[in-house]
């Protein structure tokens, strides 16, 4: 997984049946010190982010997981809003 | 797997359920100079790691997985090792 902030969303009215009703978020992949490295991505929100929250998402197909048994073709998936990071 | 030191945690009160109690642990991978190479990662831990401990790292989702001990569940990080020693030749 690797920590982000979701900095946008993303509308797309054609999309993959399985991509419905789900929502997509932009992301800026952060470091440990929660400064912007990498560039940015879209994921699928599985936990309900907002944008300007830090957040954790996971990457793989693994993604689509929390919309089991439905096969949402993703490769990134929000998983979890950060309250605290504590790095040395 | 990975090399990687442990350099610090992550609290989530809202996250998928299939995180419940598991530690989420930013593990920066490292090479055998213990140097850093590329970025954090955010992993879960299956064996008990500390913060600054060198430790070995899947970086792949059905291992990560298998790691938690929970089917479905929506990693691709996990900490399988807290690492000794590392023997190698030049």
């Amino acid at each position: 997984m690797q920590l982000a902030k979701v900095i946008g969303d993303v509308v797309a009215t054609q999309k993959d049946a399985n991509l419905h009703g789900i929502r997509l978020m932009l992301l800026q992949p952060l470091g440990a010190d929660l400064k912007a490295t990498g560039r940015t991505l879209v994921a699928i929100d599985a936990i309900g982010a907002g944008v300007g929250e830090t957040v954790f998402f996971v990457r793989g197909k693994e993604a689509s997981f929390p919309f089991y048994p439905q096969e949402v073709p993703t490769d990134a998936g929000i998983v979890g809003i950060v309250d605290q990071v504590s790095h040395s | 797997m990975q090399l990687a030191r442990v350099v610090g945690n992550v609290v989530s009160t809202q996250k998928h359920a299939k995180f419940e109690g598991a530690k989420l642990l930013l593990v920066q991978p490292i090479g055998l100079d213990d140097t850093p190479r590329g970025t954090t990662l955010l992993a879960v831990d299956s064996v008990g790691a500390g913060v600054h401990e060198k430790v070995l790292v899947v970086i792949e989702g059905r291992a990560a997985g298998e790691a938690l001990g929970r089917t479905l569940a929506p990693v691709d990080a996990a900490i399988v090792g807290i690492v000794d020693r590392v023997d190698f030749v030049e």
